[in-house]
């Protein structure tokens, strides 16, 4: 690799992290803001213009809060939780692919990069390596706390992870099957054209898919590992300033990566209706290397949008839902989400063998067609014994 | 027994399944709280939006003069004795020979005061006050304090300047609080 590749890459990376990081302090914003619209009010509008420094003004509270470790604790660890908490969720960030690639040409040589911080073959792997991770940084905080709260609260979130997990890699399993392959800019490269968007092939898959990773970012409905009357606020009741600020900005950041692996799964990554007409039209008229890059550009933007609509989808949801009971959350988790995908992964086997892509339709038709069935003979009220 | 025609029997019914399935409900709800994120809201930017609070409301206090400019209170002290947070008391005077243009009594009050931390704004000194002379404001609350020595309002907070007279009139035109002179002589 010569050096302008590793200069550009570079710079990728840094505005990756940083839209990464931006993104996740704006959406502590605009949680507050969606929740008071949800609830005709009006939300932040003190700080700054629409209270967009508020935010900042968060962030100025946090670092001057007392940073309290309980003398019980173990140290290292203590502070250690937060820190994989953050970690692992700024990692997962780095093999989305946000964009086709920018063209450039330097020294008389034509570069091609992707816009995307590593590309590797294996990026659906990595994933599911670095969010299972994530367990350890709400479990480390928890136990390291010393307190029986916390621990219950870390307990109670790892095993909500990881069942959620299985489910979440199953239902992921159907789409690696009909691409043949573990690099996100490959599955996103299937989804070309419209139709193909997986969302339109695999609709179970996707419903499974979107429910758990609703629950691998601890939000309502799931919200489980935080519970002020049972736990006396979570795995992090002993956690205050800024390292409180990291699980919960760590929370926001997996927000986002979810809506960006959502949008890149199944709702066709930077892919757009009449993308490539729109994108030779524009390396037509502009020439090669300037429409290529505006043709990007509109990509990422697009992209972008698929990520906003699903991090609002996220709040609207927080605030329409109410959580689950533990139980609740466990058999949804084992008894429901895991059969459906695994009934999934088959079906999409069945129609890969008959090329039919559109095979897990069935699973939806049956199921709708059978709740309209129990619902035309239920009866309309129960009798109910009168008290005489 | 029936309490009211719109009770309803509670009725622990088996879901069916398209109920179990849980997603239209939840496909309902969206739906529900998207239409209110889209609502007009009913919040009003208190400090700088002043809603109207109509002509009962019970804010500022004010000792009246009459149409001359003289101090109406002569110092009776029912008030006070009418005050249940115990919030007024005042010292009594006799008028002067040459004063029959401040003071419309032989007696007056010569220090009146209010504590606005003790007061509820209950409006029973302006009911008893037996020479219309203590009023409660209906178009301006008391500023908010900021020191402690501020809270006892005397007679130069109370007594109202014959440029700025109270007069109280229920007028819906007006939509805030006029807390200019201007709006509160408008209305008459
Ligand atoms: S309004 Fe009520 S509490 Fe206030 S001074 Fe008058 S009588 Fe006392
Ligand atoms: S304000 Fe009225 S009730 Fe109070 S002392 Fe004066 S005249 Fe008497």
């Amino acid at each position: 690799m010569d050096l302008t590749i590793l200069i550009v890459k570079g710079i990728i990376i840094l505005v990756i992290f940083g839209i990464t990081l931006l993104i996740a302090t704006y959406s502590t914003y605009a949680e507050r803001k969606v929740a008071a619209f949800l609830q005709d009010r009006i939300g932040p509008n003190r700080a700054g213009p629409w209270g967009l420094l508020q935010p900042i003004a968060d962030a100025g509270k946090m670092f001057f809060k007392e940073d309290f470790i309980p003398s019980q604790a173990s140290k290292w660890l203590f502070i250690l939780g937060p820190c994989l908490a953050m970690l692992t969720a700024l990692m997962s960030s780095s093999v989305i692919p946000f964009a086709d690639s920018i063209r450039f040409a330097w020294n008389k040589v034509n570069y091609e990069i992707p816009v995307q911080a590593i590309e590797i073959n294996i990026g659906v792997l990595y994933i599911f390596g670095v969010v299972s991770l994530g367990v350890y940084g709400i479990m480390v905080g928890g136990w390291a706390s010393n307190n029986k709260f916390s621990l219950l609260g870390a307990i109670r979130a790892a095993s909500q992870n990881i069942s959620y997990e299985i489910a979440l890699g199953l239902s992921m399993i159907a789409i690696l099957m009909m691409t043949g392959s573990l690099s996100v800019r490959a599955i996103v490269a299937e989804q070309a054209s419209f139709f193909e968007w997986n969302v339109f092939t695999q609709p179970l898959g996707f419903i499974i898919f979107l429910t758990c990773a609703f629950a691998e970012c601890n939000r309502t409905p799931f919200d489980l590992p935080e519970c002020e009357t049972e736990l006396v606020g979570g795995y992090h009741t002993e956690y205050s300033s800024m390292k409180l600020g990291f699980y919960l900005f760590a929370e926001y950041i997996n927000m986002f990566v979810s809506s960006a692996f959502i949008s890149a799964l199944y709702f066709g990554g930077f892919h757009y209706p009449f993308m490539n007409e729109i994108g030779s039209a524009l390396e037509k008229s502009l020439g090669a290397i300037a429409g290529h890059n505006l043709a990007t550009a509109i990509q990422f933007v697009v992209f972008f949008g698929k990520i906003f609509f699903f991090i609002f989808f996220f709040m609207w949801v927080r605030w329409t839902l109410p959580r689950f009971r533990y139980d609740q959350l466990m058999n949804l988790g084992w008894k429901t989400f895991i059969p459906l995908s695994i009934l999934n992964v088959v079906v999409t086997g069945a129609g890969l063998l008959y090329n039919f892509k559109y095979a897990t339709w069935l699973i939806a038709i049956v199921m709708i067609v059978l709740a309209v069935m129990s619902t035309a003979r239920a009866p309309k009220q129960a009798v109910i014994p009168q008290r005489s | 027994m029936q309490l009211t025609n719109r009770s309803k029997q509670v009725s622990n019914k088996e879901m069916t399944l398209a109920e179990k399935m849980y997603l239209p409900a939840v496909v309902g709800g969206l739906a529900i709280t998207i239409r209110h994120f889209f609502r007009k809201k009913p919040t009003i930017q208190y400090p700088e939006v002043k809603k109207y609070l109509g002509p009962v409301y019970r804010g500022h206090h004010i000792l009246k003069r009459d149409e001359q400019g003289r101090e109406r209170c002569t110092a009776c002290g029912l008030c006070a004795v009418a005050c249940p947070a115990e919030a007024i008391s005042m010292v009594a005077a006799e008028r002067k020979k040459g004063e029959e243009n401040l003071y419309r009594e032989e007696k007056y009050a010569a220090v009146y005061e209010i504590n606005m931390l003790r007061c509820i704004f209950c409006g029973l000194c302006e009911e008893a006050c037996p020479k219309q002379a203590v009023y409660l404001r209906h178009d301006r609350m008391v500023p908010v304090f900021q020191e402690r020595d501020e809270v006892v309002y005397g007679k130069e907070q109370l007594v109202e300047k014959m440029d700025d007279r109270y007069i109280r009139v229920a007028n819906s035109e007006v939509k805030a609080t006029p807390t200019e002179p201007s709006l509160t002589r408008a209305a008459t």
